[in-house]
């Protein structure tokens, strides 16, 4: 078994997966479930500053997409932060700490934008003994109308701001959750680093409606025949975390800033995807909500039994696929594949077909005894293909050997050559003479 | 070939032989990959579920079966060994249909349930290939007698073995496994599986098979109470219960174990005899086990003849189902009144009964069946219970100190091979509590 511990800005956890601040991380009871199925850490759900507790809806607070036979594919929110009173969470975080001392414990905060308000909270987690604060920039519904959450991560110099207030009233380790509602994750991640913080953790959720209710005309989750945007989550928000990690993990202004990865992560791929784009930690929620806290068994064994496989340590792991990710100018477009079918394969449903003929390049014939086979000289490599056909490996990408002729094209395949150099470029320059 | 299915008497040769392969196949093919995870994509990952809880080695279902989901088989595996160690052998021989399969909550809710045994098999299978996955403690030079190396005696080992503590196996027969290697319908083992899967079990080291070693006749439970620290017996049944009718001492009439036994130990099925009529009286089982394969040597007629009614059959209904499938009938509510023959059986006469609160009555009508071949299958007993042994019900119910058991031969649970498991491994740690004073 691979060694899985972890250490994320000296914050010690026997793995690297975290329950990400949200309705798991609530209390006592649900973190003690947790940590005895195994979680290597917990961020406490979202604390406010002291008064009257947070109110929260009494009709359905969750929406759901789901995939055939009821899998669930996306959840949405429009919880708030923790509607519990203050104290009772400081005790009850006290108490979990002194139980749970090898586990990762972060108190999640969100207080309002000004000095006092942080300095005073930071001031009343002190005594609990928690490893870190992740400040809540996040939420996008409820709590951004209040001008917190959402509404302070999409403004870079407020999470400076505040990520300076934190540094300087507490000496504990700083995490900046960032909200993915903002056209680019590299802005409030610099303003972040800038203000001091030790990490970063994204995505919090993306706003949503979830589906339309046609009998109602209401959105879902429905309150009284009314429905607003919630947070989106759950493993269809994972494509979408993972660009946002990898736009930090490789921007010169951010990159090494340490990143604990949020969106979708259902199993111990997913987490191993994360940790691969640079992820110390990775947390996880809606698996969690969908399966219980058992599942973290999965991500356990799993993760493990994939470095044993590759011979791989979890540092080993960490940021391997970054330097892969590039900008699409660099991509080499001289590397030319073609699409192959393989007939032993093939169960003849004619997916690609359809798919090429009508969408497509035309590039696939279809012969007698619905036999299926590549046109060479039409196929563009699109992988369409391959995305829509039933059965794993039977349509795959061969790539061409350097010196063949593409009959596509006619043009020989030949050496690593870009879009920047491209004669097509009106932009591109000839080398110097 | 000489014979075929019309060929009176108990007769080799009766199929061509190309015949004898084809209906020994695999009865129930390995999942491809793609399969599995389609298969594995339908468990619901239950709750304290309902189907690890019919589990009588209580392998966490919902977990192994989302290893296979993510593709991380020798997970998955690992998994259902930590709590099964013969999980390959249960995968194929359990009867799933009343035991996790029949209480998946898509049976209760679909008719259909996950596929858990197949998937099971699918784990197991891969895994094994890469060799055995569990490492010895630090020995703790204590020596344990394990006796019988059935599923109980070797998964008994296996736990104390992996604790660090020495075992020796006492085995009466030439091979290990158990009713593994010599109890169960050869359709559901194949390719030598059960010694396959024994020599993986043996690979975590620590245990000695001394074969040929039979307790009462070459050591007595004293010799070991005395040479050992503890001792564990996992002697199954080895009595065969008889008709107690007319006629019993014909020839051409045998025990349906021993059928079978004969059956999976033979390199060539073409020379193993069988009869053209063959009657099997009993409803467990081994009843359906030794029909079938009567039917697949080439017997023209099978019949399994029990006393009481279908509920009654100790055979799941889907024992029984492929049993009909195979063309062997079942008739129920009849027992058997005299067998009838000069020298060689011919004909067994029954007689019909009503089952009149548990106790059964035989009625005035009877009638006959041809046979020329008669399998007792009606139930195995305990034979020669060794002193300071205490009979419970016909099964070892209390032992001196110092030793346990386990299996078929101790009382609790159910005559199978995954109940015989759970004893087993159960009583490894009971003694490894002992042992070390815990």
């Amino acid at each position: 078994m691979a060694d899985l511990t972890t250490n994320f800005l000296g914050i010690r956890s026997p793995n690297p997966f975290w329950l990400a601040s949200a309705p798991p991380t609530d209390k006592e009871y649900n973190v003690e479930r947790a940590f005895e199925a195994g979680w290597g850490g917990v961020v406490w759900k979202t604390l406010g500053a002291e008064g009257p507790p947070v109110v929260n809806v009494n009709g359905p607070r969750y929406g759901a997409v789901w995939g055939a036979d009821r899998r669930l594919l996306g959840l949405n929110n429009i919880e708030l932060i923790t509607d519990r009173p203050l104290q009772v969470n400081l005790d009850e975080i006290k108490r979990v700490r002194r139980k749970w001392r090898d586990r990762a414990l972060i108190i999640s905060l969100m207080v309002p934008c000004d000095e006092d308000s942080w300095k005073d909270i930071l001031a009343k987690i002190e005594d609990t003994e928690a490893d870190g604060v992740e400040l809540n920039f996040g939420c996008p519904h409820g709590m951004a109308e209040r001008g917190m959450g959402s509404a302070v991560g999409q403004v870079p110099e407020y999470i400076e701001m505040v990520t300076r207030w934190v540094k300087q009233y507490s000496r504990m380790p700083c995490i900046v959750k960032l909200t993915p509602n903002i056209s680019d994750i590299r802005k409030p991640a610099e303003a972040a680093r800038r203000g001091g913080a030790d990490a970063v953790s994204l995505i919090n959720t993306i706003n949503s409606i979830t589906s339309v209710n046609l009998d109602s005309f209401s959105p879902e989750p429905m309150i009284d025949g009314k429905g607003s945007h919630g947070g989106y989550c759950g493993p269809a928000v994972k494509p979408i975390a993972l660009n946002m990690v990898a736009e930090i993990a490789r921007n010169p202004a951010t990159a090494g800033l340490p990143i604990s990865g949020i969106g979708g992560v259902t199993t111990w791929r997913d987490a191993a995807e994360f940790i691969a784009l640079g992820c110390g930690t990775v947390q996880a929620c809606t698996v969690a909500m969908t399966y219980g806290f058992k599942v973290v068994q999965e991500l356990i064994s799993g993760l493990s039994e994939y470095l044993d496989e590759k011979g791989m340590t979890l540092e080993e792991l960490r940021g391997r696929a970054v330097p892969n990710v590039t900008d699409w100018q660099h991509l080499n477009l001289n590397y030319v594949a073609k699409a192959h079918i393989s007939q032993d394969d093939c169960i003849k449903c004619g997916r690609c077909y359809a798919a090429c003929e009508d969408t497509s390049h035309q590039a696939i014939a279809m012969g007698p005894g619905r036999v299926f086979t590549v046109k060479e000289e039409e196929c563009v490599a699109c992988n369409l293909c391959v995305n829509v056909c039933p059965v794993e490996n039977c349509i795959t990408m061969e790539p061409m050997a350097k010196g063949q002729t593409d009959p596509r094209t006619g043009q020989v395949v030949g050496d690593y050559a870009n879009w920047t150099t491209h004669p097509n470029n009106p932009a591109a320059r000839p080398a110097a003479e | 070939m000489t014979n075929s299915k019309l060929t009176p008497g108990i007769v080799a040769g009766r199929l061509p032989a190309p015949d004898y392969e084809r209906n020994f196949l695999d009865h129930t093919p390995p999942l491809e990959v793609h399969e599995a995870r389609v298969a594995a994509d339908r468990c619901y990952f239950c709750h304290d579920a309902p189907c690890m809880t019919a589990c009588p080695t209580a392998i966490d279902i919902p977990l192994f079966i989302r290893q296979i989901a993510t593709a991380t088989p020798e997970a998955a595996a690992k998994t259902i060994w930590s709590q099964n160690i013969l999980g390959g052998i249960c995968a194929r021989v359990c009867p799933t249909e009343t035991l996790c399969e029949q209480a998946c909550v898509r049976e209760v809710a679909e008719g259909k349930p996950v596929e858990i045994g197949r998937l099971q098999r699918f784990a197991t299978d891969y895994a094994m290939e890469k060799g055995h996955p569990f490492v010895r403690e630090a020995s703790t030079g204590r020596r344990i007698a394990v006796v019988g190396a059935g599923p109980a005696g070797l998964a008994c080992a296996h736990r104390l073995a992996m604790k660090g503590h020495d075992v020796v196996i006492f085995e009466r027969r030439s091979k290990a496994g158990g009713l593994n290697e010599f109890g169960i319908a050869s359709y559901k083992s194949t390719g030598g599986f059960a010694q396959r899967e024994v020599d993986w079990l043996l690979q975590i080291g620590g245990i000695e098979l001394r074969l040929g070693a039979e307790l009462g006749r070459d050591f007595a439970l004293q010799d070991l109470r005395e040479e050992y620290d503890a001792v564990f017996l996992g002697v199954g049944l080895q009595g065969v219960n008889l008709l107690g009718t007319e006629g019993e001492d014909l020839a051409g009439i045998s025990n349906a174990v021993d059928f079978i036994a004969e059956l999976r130990q033979a390199e060539d099925l073409s020379v193993l005899p069988v009869g053209r009529d063959v009657v099997v009286i009993g409803g467990g089982m081994t009843a359906v086990d030794a029909a079938v394969q009567s039917r697949l040597l080439g017997a023209e007629n099978v019949t399994i003849v029990y006393r009481r009614g279908q509920d009654q059959m100790s055979a799941s209904a889907h024992e029984q189902e492929h049993a009909t499938s195979k063309g062997v009938r079942i008739i129920h509510n009849a027992a058997p009144l005299r067998l009838i023959g000069k020298g060689q059986v011919e004909a067994v006469e029954f007689a019909y009964t009503a089952d009149e609160g548990g106790r059964l009555r035989l009625l005035p009508e009877t009638f006959t069946l041809r046979a020329d071949q008669v399998l007792r299958a009606i139930g195995q007993r305990l034979t020669g219970l060794p002193d300071g042994i205490e009979a419970r019900g016909g099964k070892i119910g209390a032992a001196p100190a110092r030793v346990w058991a386990g299996g078929d031969c101790a009382a609790g649970g159910e005559d199978l091979t995954v109940t015989a498991v759970a004893e087993g491994r159960d009583a490894a740690e009971a003694i490894h509590l002992h042992l070390c004073g815990l």
